[in-house]
């Protein structure tokens, strides 16, 4: 039969072209998905790997299938994961303990390192990049600025003045948020909104404080874009002039600074009444214990924390080095922008740090959706807000009891699951 | 080999490999929905059914299905017609009409969300025009309907090639002579069309409105692009709570609701325009 | 078939007819706008800067920079996986033929007992979502070894195939009258000899009209092909799944640089296509 022959032929195509042995080490990772970003990994930051590197970054979906298919198997062909922290946590019995590698000559920052452990005595990921979330505006958004108001010294009441003005000066709001099915919106209320006000993330989430936040952030709506609930990454908004002011994280961003570097201007977050609340941003790199081949997953680990690397890592990808890498000068036109935002906003003398979160597992998911939830429900469903959060504080409680995590900072420490007043 | 083996012997292999690639790895999802730590439990269902997202996620698939479908089917015999009665020309219309089977929906999404958006093209033709002195936001949260509408035009133009490529190959099986003795009684052509071409298409049209039909169930990329979260739909929720919120459980569930609109839109249309086993002469 | 046939007609019937003819070729002309346009529409952003592609008023018409498309052309192992993605479209065709156009013929032809029963195991291959099956289907496959494989991955684009070419060539075989095949058989052929003598010449275009349903089916498939092929990528998992993050003028380029392909695939397959027009006037 004709068929039979094809599929025969078909088949041992297929054959020859199985190679099982996978000499390079797979890199498998959430970040640096952005198709040139991914081609910057390759070229200018693995490619000095001996041995070869295989960066494969997927999107979320496919990046968890395989993780779990390999997992459950046993065994697979991914060498390195690279992930944000509530992703590593996900599968925090599933990493090689890498506590033994050596880091001699490289001075990693403390805080991240304990993140890394994931709330267990081994070291489950090594922290592998930084970076954080800052605002933008377009230099003709500078002439609405509300007098008196300095916008490196911004508070959210001030913002809200200046979108007005924007929004009435124009004739359309030009504020944007990135709202969208991809946009990192629970970012903001988590790390941002909620500290700024209620000067907490999880304990406060229902208080009177954390109302006037979210009354705050309804009237600013008000005079925001309202295709923001379509917004992913505000640099192309804020390229295309629909949006003169935005908040989002600096890897977002960059390629407004990058594309005009002298129509944008970066700047801290804005300050609430408890402080200028703001959550950086942490990827780590973990091995999972069925590598295929751990010495050369080791050996990458390794490789990934060397202060030439972690440089070509920012050019690639617009996130800081978690060691003390010295920067080159000659950096990039949204590192020279975004840089000193950061700097202005962590060093304010009203800085309010939060950390991400810790202890929640797979529930990290859920717990984002809490946030996200919220807004939806006050922001586009117009609910009342004192109703929804008392709702969503319930959720929040039962997410707490379940992954019986303590509180970490903003909130004060807790024995036991962090309390929901 | 007996004549009662034979269409056993025939499905064999489709149902051998069914079993392997599909009913093994369904089954074990399909419990996911159903079972807990302690057993049977409809707690993943309860979670689902509760969730203040589902009630609109399962209205606005069911409506879009609703709308789409039965447009694609009246474009899709319109252009299957066209395509009949063409004298010169023929293979390059067809051709044109076919051209959106090869678009993924991902490119569909990008292609729709470019002429939607607010800098996008319909807004440059409007404002060219004169017709706006600055562009309209079409797709805000506010206007749900516009971002429904938006996804109706995308999908139509994306997914009718297919219900018309099915209905080109089933047209093309019906004897002319039953054309030419329609003519010959004085049938107009739109006589000819209701008393012919429609009832000796029913098998092509059967499988085309189910598969179709099924197509749109599953509507997600599409959606996305043009409306984010404002539209919610059943496959976008099921890839949230399996990624996003990673509760296979309650993922599971959305599944076997699609599931389960899907059996009940099939066995719909089997009803409906019924087959029979080898149409008569 | 009939408006240009005879020429001897009354005035009114004719000028009634061209009217017709005049709304026939501005249907035409309308639906082939509304499929070209928004194609035309996503080259004119893909031969575009990334500037313009951001700016706006947009002039629909291309400046022809070919930058962004050049990027993807450059990309290391872009022919790979193109080679790849072609390989596991034909494997898909084959496989789903092969299995799928036996079923259908069944469907058709006989009335049994599980009938019903094969037909929603076929359906519900298509009303389940597929990235939710893709994890129990890895971790068969890792264990199995399809893992990575051509083969592999045609298998799963297979069972998203299958109720295409179930149902299509069960539509087709219905649309055979019977007595066609029973003449045959009273000719003296046997079973086999009056299916391929009779039946097979007048399907052949239908069975290729839904091989081209499977070709584009596999090619356009991202989420398994992400998962479950590594070295061996397709274009879509190689190219196209993380255009979702990436900047607008690459989306585009990305958008082009798979549907381009699958036209060509279109246009080189469409006398397959088209040949069931043959038919119509046999």
């Amino acid at each position: 039969m004709k068929n039979t022959t094809k599929w025969l032929t078909g088949a041992a195509l297929s054959l020859t072209l199985a190679v099982p042995a996978n000499a390079q080490v797979l890199f498998w990772s959430t970040q640096a998905a952005p198709i040139e970003e991914t081609q910057k990994m390759r070229e200018n930051v693995l490619a000095g790997f001996e041995g070869g590197v295989d960066f494969q970054p997927q999107e979320v979906g496919p990046f968890i299938t395989r993780l779990e298919a390999e997992l459950e198997a046993g065994s697979g062909q991914i060498g390195l994961v690279g992930a944000l922290h509530g992703d590593l946590s996900t599968y925090a019995d599933s990493w090689a303990d890498l506590s033994g590698l050596d880091l001699s000559g490289i001075t990693v920052s403390d805080a991240f390192l304990e993140l890394g452990k994931l709330g267990t005595s081994e070291q489950k990921y090594l922290p592998w990049m930084q970076a954080n979330y800052v605002m933008a505006a377009n230099k003709q958004a500078l002439e609405y600025l509300p007098e008196g108001a300095d916008i490196n010294a911004l508070t959210y009441d001030q913002l809200v003045d200046w979108a007005q003005a924007m929004a009435e000066g124009t004739g359309s709001p030009k504020f944007g948020f990135p709202a969208g099915p991809q946009g990192l919106k629970h970012r903001f209320f988590q790390g941002f909104l909620l500290p700024s006000y209620a000067g907490s993330t999880v304990t406060k989430f229902a208080s009177a404080e954390a109302e006037a936040g979210w009354t705050m952030f309804q009237e600013l709506w008000q005079y925001t874009n309202p295709a923001s609930t379509n917004y992913a990454f505000m640099q192309e908004p804020l390229l295309t002039g629909d949006v003169w002011v935005a908040f989002d994280h600096i890897a977002r961003l960059a390629d407004a600074f990058n594309q005009q570097p002298d129509n944008f201007v970066a700047f801290p977050a804005p300050a609430g009444p408890m402080g200028r609340g703001f959550m950086p941003v942490l990827a780590g790199i973990a091995i999972p214990e069925g590598a295929p081949d751990m010495d050369a997953s080791m050996r990458l680990a390794q490789f990934m924390m060397q202060p030439e690397t972690q440089v070509a890592t920012l050019l690639a990808t617009n996130f800081y080095p978690t060691t003390d890498a010295a920067l080159p000068t000659d950096l990039p036109a949204s590192a020279q922008a975004l840089g000193p935002a950061i700097t202005a906003m962590t060093s304010a003398p009203d800085a309010l740090p939060a950390l991400l979160p810790v202890g929640l597992g797979d529930l990290g998911g859920q717990f984002n959706q809490v946030y996200t939830d919220t807004f939806e429900r006050i922001i586009l469903g117009g609910q009342p807000i004192r109703a929804v959060l008392d709702e969503q504080a319930g959720t929040l409680r039962s997410l707490m009891e379940q992954a019986n995590a303590p509180c970490w900072l903003p909130d004060a420490a807790s024995e036991g699951p962090c309390p929901v007043d | 080999m007996t004549p009662k083996a034979l269409p056993y012997l025939l499905l064999l292999p489709a149902t051998v490999f069914l079993l392997v690639f599909f009913v093994y790895p369904f089954i074990q999802i399909a419990l996911l929905a159903v079972t807990g730590p302690e057993g049977f439990t409809l707690q993943h269902v309860q979670t689902m059914a509760s969730h203040w997202k589902f009630n609109t996620a399962l209205g606005w698939t069911i409506l879009l299905a609703a709308v789409v479908v039965p447009i694609q089917l009246v474009m899709a015999l319109s252009m299957a017609s066209i395509v009949t009665r063409l004298q010169t020309g023929r293979s390059a219309i067809l051709y044109i009409f076919s051209i959106p089977l090869g678009l993924s929906d991902l490119a569909a999404g990008i292609v729709w969300l470019a002429i939607f958006e607010q800098s996008g093209f319909l807004n440059s033709m409007l404002y060219g025009l004169g017709v706006v002195e600055q562009p309209i936001l079409f797709l805000g949260y506010q206007n749900i309907w516009v971002i429904f509408l938006a996804v109706v035009l995308a999908e139509i133009w994306r997914a009718t090639a297919i219900v018309m490529v099915i209905l080109v190959s089933g047209m093309g099986l019906i004897p002319k002579e039953y054309y030419e003795a329609g003519e010959v009684f004085g049938a107009s052509a739109w006589q000819r069309f209701i008393k012919i071409t429609l009832p000796m298409l029913r098998p092509s049209l059967q499988s085309a409105l189910i598969l179709r039909t099924l197509a749109a169930f599953e509507v997600f990329a599409v959606v996305t692009a043009l409306g984010g979260t404002t539209l919610p739909v059943l496959m976008g929720e099921t890839f949230q709570w399996q990624f996003t919120l990673q509760d296979r459980n309650v993922a599971s569930a959305y599944a076997l609701v699609i599931l389960a609109i899907s059996i009940a839109a099939t066995l719909f249309f089997l009803r409906v325009l019924r087959v029979p086993k080898g149409a008569t002469l | 078939m009939t408006a240009t046939v005879e020429n001897n007609t009354p005035k009114a019937v004719e000028t009634a007819r061209s009217a017709g003819r005049f709304l026939f070729i501005a249907a035409v002309v309308l639906i082939c706008a509304w499929v070209l346009v928004p194609i035309y529409l996503l080259m004119v952003n893909t031969l575009s800067s990334p500037q313009e592609v951001t700016g706006f008023p947009k002039t629909g018409i291309p400046s022809f920079d070919f930058s962004s498309i050049q990027f993807f052309i450059s990309f290391a192992g872009v022919a790979k996986a193109l080679w790849n993605s072609v390989l596991v479209a034909v494997l898909t065709m084959i496989l789903s033929i092969g299995i799928g156009a036996p079923a259908g013929y069944a469907l058709s032809r006989f009335d049994f007992p599980g009938k019903e029963a094969f037909r929603m195991l076929v359906v519900m291959t298509r009303a389940f979502p597929l990235p939710l099956l893709a994890l129990p289907l890895a971790v068969l496959f890792i264990r199995s070894g399809l893992d990575d494989t051509a083969i592999g991955l045609a298998i799963v684009h297979t069972v998203l195939a299958i109720p295409f070419a179930v149902l299509i060539t069960f539509s087709l075989f219905s649309g055979i009258p019977l007595e066609l095949e029973e003449a045959a058989w009273t000719l003296g052929c046997n079973r086999w000899q009056a299916f391929q003598k009779v039946v097979l010449p007048l399907v052949l275009p239908g069975i290729a009209a839904s091989a081209v349903f499977a070709f584009t089916i596999s090619w356009n498939e991202v989420f398994a092909a992400a998962v479950l092929t590594i070295e061996n990528r397709t274009l879509p998992a190689f190219l196209v799944q993380n255009l979702n993050v990436s900047p607008l003028h690459l989306k585009f380029a990305g958008g082009a640089a798979m549907v381009i392909p699958a036209l060509i695939f279109i246009f080189a397959v469409r006398k397959y296509l088209f040949a069931m027009w043959g038919i119509a006037n046999r």
